[in-house]
């Protein structure tokens, strides 16, 4: 059977799955259908440094194969994720990523301090790529200068590596990665969403109550794959990669643009079971496609 | 406890205007106890549609292993639910979400008051209660061609309609209706319709059930949420499709700002 097994910075997966942040909440629900015991690793939802609402409803609306969101980063802040959320993630066999988002430079490192600390925490995905929300988020992820500025002042307190998450809302996304690893990010995450609208005929406004959302789901692949293409040619950096996957097949053709790993997310609400059943076809996959192990495929690309 | 299924479709049947009532088969139904829970459809092949449907439980028959539910269609989803045929087989997630409270309630006066396809799941909740309670109905449409369900309502209880037109029943809407006098209350229909109806019935006992645009469906991606109405509620919020949809009426905002 093909090899399944990943070793990334601070993650050692024994498959190279995992749920993406904000799709899969802490866990718990997703815990209900199966044995997360089987995932390669758990992306949580983002925190930032107080409790936050999100945006009004509505907050998602369906596009062609794809879906926009505009939640508005809720969560109930990094304390609160620490006490209630991580102690029940403790139980499982898996390496737990957080999502660490803010508004300024001062609140992600606070995040990033307090949540990397954390024994189940293995890495941190740092967001600087939230469309949604007023302040912060993609604003960090749209100039280079401020990410890697950014970049360099989490890492100064991380202690996890740190996965950078690049916004495909940029002209030269190249351009980005460099500037983010020049500025010592462990690996890259990408792509988050592309901003997007949608609007209601009978109300004659948005439906997205935000007016604008992130757009995922299988519509964004073909500019996932591209993207991650164009950062792998120039750069070595670990890249975890994620945009409409739904299947193995899609697996193998990331694992062929450059992604170490890869992350699945708005599959998951239509299908609950859909990360199990990745890595379930994943080694027949692999060897349909002449591959013995995720490693060799991956090399493929090169 | 079974979570999903593939279940057949018996019958899908225009029952008023864009309304269709379908009938599905499959053991998943024997867990359809509690009314006020939704099904989360899975609409057309692959992932062309992201995004399930919630649509609320309208009537079981635990004998039959069926299920029916109401929806009307606006959007490509609910065309091609619409499109379904006898044999066809939907992929069902459910029963989500937490319904109407309804044991130990008898020997009650009560209102269920629904609006549109607000109405369906008061139908099966109105079936366990008649059985224990003095049920009437308050049943609001647009217009006279929107109508469904009023002789099934009769069989439980004093069933009024009301159409915003006045082309059937009273012309108004269900708060023009409504008297105070009632035990306890259930209401289901757009957001402002059951804005008005706390409003209106402020000092009798009720139960809301909210709809919104959902992802997951399970409680993991906080998309249908809703504000809580207590300042000091640890959390602030509720899930409308895991702690909801029905709520105490006192419980959650029901409208935005």
């Amino acid at each position: 059977m093909a090899d399944l097994n990943v070793s990334l910075p601070g993650l050692n997966l024994k498959n190279p799955i995992m749920p993406a942040s904000g799709c899969f909440g802490f866990g718990r629900e997703f815990s209900e259908f199966y044995d997360l015991n089987q995932l390669g690793a758990i992306v949580i939802k983002a925190a930032t440094g107080e409790a936050r609402y999100g945006n009004p409803t509505p907050r998602v609306a369906e596009t062609p194969s794809g879906m926009l969101n505009a939640i508005g980063l809720q969560n109930p802040g990094v304390d609160q994720i620490i006490e209630k959320e991580l102690p029940f993630l403790e139980s499982f066999d898996v390496p737990i990523v957080a999502n660490v988002a803010g508004s300024t430079v001062e609140e992600y490192v606070e995040v990033t301090e307090k949540i990397s600390r954390h024994p189940v925490i293995q890495a941190i995905e740092l967001n600087i790529s939230c469309p949604n929300v007023k302040e912060g988020g993609i604003q960090f992820g749209t100039d280079p200068k401020t990410a890697a500025h950014l970049t360099e002042k989490v890492k100064e307190v991380s202690e996890k590596p740190v996965y950078v998450k690049l916004s495909p809302n940029v002209t030269d996304i190249v351009e980005m990665a460099k500037a983010v690893a020049d500025a010592g990010a462990d690996g890259l995450s990408m792509i988050n969403t592309l901003t997007g609208m949608r609007f209601d005929l009978h109300k004659k406004r948005p439906i997205i109550a935000n007016e604008t959302g992130g757009l995922s789901g299988p519509a964004i692949k073909p500019i996932a794959l591209r993207m991650i293409y164009q950062v792998r040619q120039a750069l070595d950096l670990p890249i975890i990669g994620m945009g409409g996957i739904t299947s193995a097949e899609d697996v193998v053709e990331f694992l062929l643009a450059g992604a170490d790993a890869v992350a699945i997310g708005t599959a998951n609400f239509l299908d609950p079971y859909i990360c199990p059943n990745v890595i379930e076809s994943l080694p027949n996959t692999l060897e349909k496609y002449g591959f013995s192990s995720v490693q060799e495929c991956r090399l493929k690309g090169e | 406890m079974m979570k999903e299924q593939w279940m057949e479709v018996l019958n899908n049947r225009p029952i008023a205007l864009d309304t269709y009532e379908m009938t599905l088969h499959g053991k998943l139904a024997s867990s359809m106890t509690q009314p006020g829970q939704f099904l989360h459809l899975k609409i057309g092949d692959g992932f062309r549609h992201v995004l399930r449907r919630p649509l609320s439980i309208a009537d079981v028959d635990q004998e039959d292993q069926t299920v029916k539910i109401i929806y009307k269609v606006i959007g490509e989803g609910t065309k091609w639910l619409s499109q379904a045929k006898p044999g066809n087989q939907i992929h069902v997630l459910g029963p989500r979400g937490h319904g109407f409270p309804v044991e130990n309630v008898a020997d009650q006066h009560i209102y269920l008051i629904g609006g549109g396809v607000g109405v369906p799941p008061l139908y099966y909740l109105g079936k366990q209660l008649a059985e224990n309670n003095r049920v009437t109905a308050v049943l609001g449409f647009q217009t006279k061609d929107a109508v469904f369900y009023e002789e099934k309502f009769q069989e439980l209880g004093e069933t009024m309609i009301l159409t915003d037109d006045g082309s059937y029943g009273k012309r108004g809407l269900v708060t023009d209706v409504l008297e105070s006098k009632m035990d306890l209350y259930y209401s289901c229909g757009p957001l402002g319709m059951l804005h008005a109806v706390t409003r209106k019935l402020n000092d009798v006992k009720g139960y809301v059930s909210l709809e919104e645009r959902m992802g997951c469906g399970i409680g993991a991606c906080f998309a249908c949420v809703c504000k809580t109405t207590d300042p000091n509620d640890e959390r602030g919020y509720r899930k409308i499709c895991k702690d909801g949809p029905v709520f105490p009426a006192k419980e959650v905002v029901l409208w935005q700002i």
